[in-house]
Parts: C-alpha cells; sequence; structure tokens
C-alpha cells in the first residue's frame, strides 16, 4: 500500500530551523524592547512563559521553585536587553539565562538530585513483547490519531500529550521540551543543556518512544 | 567508500524491532547514510513500521503545534509592572 512514497519523502525537521544568531525578526523585536514597548514585551511573556515553565521544572524540585527561576529570568531579560548582542537567537539566550538561574536552584537545594545525574534509561522504544523472536512485529501496531488538529478530541489528546510528557524522567522532559515543543536545533540544546550530540538523541528518541506509547496506550484503551 | 564495519553487517536487512529504535534519527536526518538505506529498504515491506514511522512524523510535526496554557494573569500583570518600572517611558 502507497509504502514506497513514504520512503522517498525527506526526513527533515517539520518545521524550521531556528536561527544560529538574531534574526531580522529579532532585531526589530529587540528595539521594540529596548524603547518600552509593552505589547512587545507582553508578546514574548506569552510565547515564551509556559515553556520556560516547563524547562525550569525539570531542574527545580518544585513548581513554586520553577516560578520563581522563570520571574528571575524575565528580571533578568529585561535588565539584559541592552547588553544583548545579538549573536545567538534572542530565545536562545532568554533559555540560556533561564537553564543558568535554574541550574544556580538546583545547586543550592541540596535535596535535590542535580541535573547531571540523568536517570539511566535503556529500555527499548517499544514493548519487547509487541515482537516475535525474529523481531517482527506480533500484529501490526495500532495508528494513534497524532494529528490534534484533525482530530475530533483535540483539547483532550492535547492535555493527554502534555501529560505524557510531564511524567518523563526530567532529562527526557528537558530536551523534549527544547527540541519539540520549543523547536530548538540540536546543537542548541546540546549547548543550553551542556550535553553531547549523542546523548541528546537517545533522550530525545527514548521520550518520542514514550510519548508515542503513551498515546498508543489512549488509543488502546480509550476512557 | 570504506566503512570500518564488516561489508556483511550493513547488508542485513532490518527487522521491526531494531527499526522502531532508528525513527527518530531518520526523522531528524541525523541517520547514517547506510543505516538510512536499509531502513528505508524495511518500510517500503512493513506497513507496521511505516505507519508507526507516520505516526511519529505526525506526533513530532503536532508538538511543534501545541499551544500552551495561557500563562497565570496575576504573573503576567507582575511582569508587566516590572517591565513599566525598568524600562517604561516616562
Amino acid at each position: 500500500m502507497g509504502n514506497r512514497n513514504r520512503a522517498a519523502e525527506p526526513a527533515s525537521r517539520p518545521f524550521p530551523a531556528s536561527a544560529g544568531v538574531a534574526s531580522e525578526t529579532d532585531r526589530a523585536l529587540l528595539e521594540r524592547l529596548r524603547r518600552g514597548d509593552e505589547q512587545a514585551f507582553e508578546a514574548l511573556v506569552d510565547r515564551h512563559h509556559e515553556a520556560l515553565r516547563r524547562v525550569a521544572r525539570t531542574f527545580v524540585p518544585t513548581a513554586a521553585a520553577a516560578d520563581d527561576v522563570v520571574q528571575e529570568t524575565w528580571l533578568a531579560v529585561m535588565c539584559g536587553l541592552d547588553r544583548f548582542e545579538g549573536r545567538c537567537a534572542l530565545r536562545t539566550w532568554i533559555f540560556r539565562i533561564l537553564v543558568n538561574r535554574a541550574r544556580t536552584h538546583a545547586t543550592r537545594d541540596a535535596r535535590h538530585v542535580p541535573f547531571s545525574a540523568i536517570e539511566q534509561d535503556e529500555g527499548p522504544a517499544v514493548d519487547p513483547a509487541a515482537f516475535d523472536a525474529d523481531g517482527h512485529w506480533l500484529s501490526v501496531p495500532p495508528r494513534l490519531e497524532a494529528d490534534p488538529e484533525a482530530s475530533v478530541l483535540a483539547a483532550e489528546l492535547r492535555r493527554h500529550i502534555l501529560l505524557i510528557i510531564d511524567a518523563l524522567a526530567p532529562a527526557q522532559r528537558a530536551v523534549i521540551t527544547l527540541r519539540d515543543l520549543v523547536g530548538f536545533e540540536s546543537e542548541d540544546v546540546c549547548s543550553l543543556l551542556h550535553i553531547s550530540e549523542g546523548n541528546q538523541r537517545v533522550l530525545l528518541h527514548r521520550a518520542r518512544a514514550r510519548v508515542r506509547a503513551g498515546l498508543a496506550e489512549l488509543v488502546e484503551a480509550p476512557g | 567508500m570504506r566503512f570500518w564495519r564488516p561489508h556483511r553487517r550493513r547488508r542485513d536487512p532490518l527487522v521491526c524491532r531494531e527499526f522502531v529504535e532508528l525513527v527518530s534519527d531518520y526523522l531528524d536526518a541525523t541517520l547514517p547514510r547506510h543505516e538510512r538505506a536499509r531502513f528505508e529498504a524495511h518500510i517500503a515491506e512493513c506497513d507496521g513500521c511505516a505507519g508507526y514511522l507516520e505516526d511519529m512524523r505526525r506526533l513530532i510535526g503536532s508538538l511543534h503545534d501545541l499551544p500552551d496554557p495561557p500563562s497565570d494573569p496575576t504573573t503576567r500583570a507582575v511582569l508587566l509592572r516590572a517591565f513599566r518600572d525598568l524600562r517604561g517611558q516616562p
């Protein structure tokens, strides 16, 4: 059934790459922010606030601590607008501030396991029971309604995806949030989280497989 | 072009269990060329894996479009006031 065509599709990212340096849009936005344009600042907060909270939460032990980190980040952004030189994208700069603040908080809280002690999740992407002895599917895996726009259960599905992501181990959660929710390129994620390219790929692979598996459970056992 | 892996290994057909471990790298175009050829040869023969790949492609695409809930209005107001104090025009 038309599988040959699938193989020919490009394997590129489904959305545009993030710019390595500040783009024209970034520069225009920066100008407005420096002039004290409140609408520009509001838009910036709306665009990034929740993602910043998600990423902060992977470093610190409580939601309240994450909120503190994000608040501090925004203050640092406001104060640092004049010093930002545009050597990276505005978004990268903001997330870098966040990660630095979050690390400082995490270090201060002795009870918290630091991010560097990342979980050892060596499990396979799919439950081995789904395959026969030769490694072939025992039965064709169930298909997902993975496109929220095409689903009548759009809102419900979104909520589930975010719940599944929230339940992932911190390092996987940080990587899938930055790569797939926010849309950073892998180089940005590696430098933000201080992890190697190989490590990033494994964490992302595990995280995506877990999200897919979580949704598959939903398809198999609705309600 | 020479590879350090034995030639025979690269000719082995991929099985589904291996396929699912390579999907993420394939979609990010980070799969080495010889692995990619094995991967694509498998898609052409296996409906289960073709479906798995397609689901994963759509899932990743939809994650990026997943809207976040709106920020807490109080927090927003606090941030906006701070911005006004720090950067606002007199």
